[in-house]
């Protein structure tokens, strides 16, 4: 954006007179002072600093001194060479594929389903944002109770129907499992909210006029809805890609990435590295962050790749 | 004109707003020019307000002092970070308290006075409490008071099942009574087995208990200790939930009174009382018999190393008048801690008979960091917590988890 403003500036200064120009340019850099200063303070050095801090060999001694050695990419190797590495992936891509395919369906279904106002849709369709108004930690703590192995209402409603109990937070098969179907559940409001407002934008002249050529309603959706809501799904995709790699809080209040890693995912593994043990790693744990930006960047990349060839 | 004038007083509030403009109005007392007035004290005591008298203590101490202490409590897992991030801009507090397995790391980056820099008498402290606050010989704070884990058991629940507490004294009674209490219809015990140093810190009474060594987790006692564990886990003694249990979830549950035992911290003292349900306690019992060692809890006090040495006077004075034995005492019954000099316990006890088996696991027990393990114990600690929580999910058997414990451990503090 602001290689916009940069480049776009001086082109229309060249039109003017000789003396006004200089001020002008004055005036637009005084403009632009605030977002560049911003995203510098705020985007462009805390990332110089993480890819930094990936690249030293920080002990908690030579934190305090900002003497660390560069040590290139050893960091990255030790993270490599990690017992944690392959299944913190594994786990990181099954987390964000499987939320983002079950909320996208989720919420277009419902999205499709509200779109045909009847009484009380409002009210259900509020009804359905209920997760999102929640604080983080209340319904993660909420389901970490609900799926208590022992005392939680998901065994005991299990028990009602004779089904033995599961071990949904504690046993190295569901903790995984347990975790994304929270964030299934967290994500639904997000997908519903924006491919509703899509849905509103699709012209309903097109719906009639496939009614009257006697398209049934699944045609409908499928040569019509689909389609036209295509750019309003990519977007959602590629945000859901992004927000659910980084998904951080519902893992580790409910589970800490255990039982032993096997709910560990890229984003509590850097927690961990440096802030969730008594002697921070700070190198490891900038290099494995750095690895998930790395990923968001491969998606967002993506995006516009696809976007591009679609407005071709 | 005007428009202007407005526009640079709203700017000029912004600034203020984002980078604290401080005006006229100066703390007041102390005229500004010496830096001897303001001293900083950071304390993992966030629940204590300006009400309380730990607060209270602490501004007392400054006014002896002849100074303004100037105090922010910390939730205790930020306090590291936020300790390292001070040293590294040159703005550590004068006084520093802080978790005691933290000591070694801090001290290892190079933050913290000596007790011998900055007068500190250490002499009276409990050695064991000591230790865990000693690195390659030197002592880098001095313990405010300790805490540790023991037994908390539901006296209504045992007399149900026929089980004398007062006749435990090692594993194979435990597991006895544990059950007798599932045969009469009860849950046997609840502990942490989370995988953070919470589930380490529940799990040593027993590692140690079977008398392995920290520098072998894959020893056969060790392999015991978790053994004992996964066991009461596979044969219903204790609950699935255990591990995702922080201590005070399994504290809810036994809260519940359904619960024989609970392996839990002097702090809970207060809420054992609220149960209620008639109560005890009981030192963790080690394999052969005896007082198991637990791990110390409990906080130092350390004084961060400033570019200004002159401070340290001061800072002696207010170390001095924290760990005072009077003051100790004030502190210590504030925390719901254990004293860490033995004067003051026996104070303790005189007054509060109860502390009296509380008294006796802290004598036992020892520092996490302590054997000059320093900054080793979390990348032990680490894999040993990644080991019983592979072991009690059923996904190893606790032989093989703690041999892959010990290859980690062994590759991270090479």
């Amino acid at each position: 954006m602001t290689h916009d403003v940069l480049t776009r500036v001086p082109a229309e200064t060249t039109v003017g007179t000789r003396a006004p120009k200089k001020q002008r340019n004055w005036a637009a850099w005084a403009f632009l002072a605030p977002v560049v200063v911003y995203l510098i303070a705020f985007y462009a050095y805390p990332l110089y600093r993480n890819l930094d801090l990936s690249l030293r060999d920080y002990t908690v001694r030579s934190f305090v001194r900002g003497d660390a050695p560069f040590s290139g990419l050893d960091n990255y190797r030790e993270v490599f060479a990690d017992a944690t590495f392959w299944p913190a992936l594994l786990h990181t891509l099954a987390f964000t594929f499987v939320s983002i395919a079950f909320q996208f369906a989720i919420g277009l279904a419902l999205a499709v389903f509200f779109a045909q106002s009847f009484r009380l849709s409002a009210t259900l369709r509020a009804l359905f944002l209920v997760p999102w108004l929640l604080p983080l930690i209340v319904s993660a703590s909420t389901w970490t109770w609900m799926l208590n192995s022992d005392s939680g209402i998901v065994n005991t409603a299990l028990a009602a129907v004779n089904i033995d109990p599961v071990n949904w937070l504690t046993s190295p098969d569901w903790a995984l499992t347990s975790v994304i179907i929270a964030n299934i559940w967290i994500g639904i409001p997000f997908n519903l909210v924006v491919l509703y407002s899509g849905l509103q934008a699709i012209p309903a002249e097109v719906y009639e006029a496939a009614a009257l050529d006697g398209a049934t309603s699944w045609q409908r959706f499928w040569r019509i809805t689909f389609p036209l809501l295509r750019p309003v799904s990519a977007i959602t995709l590629l945000l859901g890609l992004v927000y659910t790699l980084k998904v951080f809080d519902i893992i580790w209040i409910m589970t800490k990435g255990g039982p032993a890693d096997a709910s560990m995912t890229f984003a509590t593994w850097s927690y961990r590295l440096s802030f969730g043990n008594l002697l921070p790693e700070f190198g490891p744990g900038a290099a494995v962050g750095n690895l998930l930006i790395i990923m968001a960047l491969i998606f967002g990349l993506l995006y516009i790749r696809i976007q591009r060839r679609q407005a071709q | 004109m005007p428009i202007s004038r407005k526009a640079t007083a709203s700017l000029l509030i912004a600034t203020c707003l984002l980078a604290g403009c401080s005006s006229a109005n100066d703390d007041a007392g102390d005229s500004g020019a010496a830096p001897t007035g303001d001293y900083t004290v950071w304390d993992p005591y966030p629940q204590f307000d300006d009400s309380s008298d730990w607060v209270k203590l602490l501004s007392q101490c400054g006014t002896d002092a002849g100074v303004t202490v100037k105090r922010t409590g910390y939730d205790t897992t930020d306090l590291t970070n936020k300790a390292l991030l001070a040293a590294q801009q040159g703005n550590s507090p004068d006084v520093l308290i802080v978790d005691n397995p933290v000591v070694s790391t801090l001290a290892d980056a190079g933050v913290l006075t000596t007790t011998d820099e900055v007068k500190v008498d250490t002499a009276a402290v409990s050695p064991n409490l000591l230790a865990a606050g000693q690195i390659g010989g030197k002592t880098y704070g001095i313990p405010i008071g300790a805490n540790t884990l023991a037994l908390y058991y539901n006296k209504e629940v045992l007399d149900k099942a026929g089980v004398d507490p007062a006749a435990i004294k090692d594993w194979a009674g435990l597991t006895a009574a544990l059950d007798k209490v599932k045969a009469s219809g009860k849950k046997g015990i609840t502990f942490s087995a989370i995988g953070t140093e919470e589930g380490s810190f529940q799990f040593l009474p027993w590692f140690w208990g079977s008398g392995a060594n920290l520098t072998q987790l894959d020893s056969a006692q060790g392999v015991a200790a978790l053994t004992l564990w996964t066991d009461w886990l596979k044969n219903g003694l204790a609950p699935n939930s255990v591990l995702n249990n922080t201590q005070t979830t399994s504290w809810q549950e036994f809260a519940t009174g359904d619960f024989a035992f609970s392996e839990n911290g002097t702090w809970q003292l207060a809420n054992a009382k609220k149960t209620g349900f008639e109560y005890g306690i009981i030192p963790i019992p080690s394999q052969a018999g005896g007082v198991a060692p637990a791990p110390t809890g409990g906080e130092f006090v350390t004084a961060p190393i400033q570019d200004d040495t002159a401070r340290y006077a001061v800072t002696e004075k207010l170390v001095n008048c924290l760990t005072n034995a009077d003051n100790a005492f004030t502190t210590d019954t504030t925390l719901s801690y254990i004293a860490a000099t033995e004067a003051v316990q026996t104070k303790q006890v005189a007054e509060n008979p109860e502390l009296t088996v509380w008294v006796d696991a802290v004598k036992a027990a020892k520092g996490r960091t302590s054997d000059d393990l320093g900054t080793k114990y979390p990348k032990i600690s680490q894999p040993l917590w990644t080991g019983f929580q592979a072991a009690l999910s059923g996904s190893a058997n606790p032989q093989d988890a703690l041999t892959t414990a010990q290859t980690t451990a062994a590759a991270a503090t090479k």
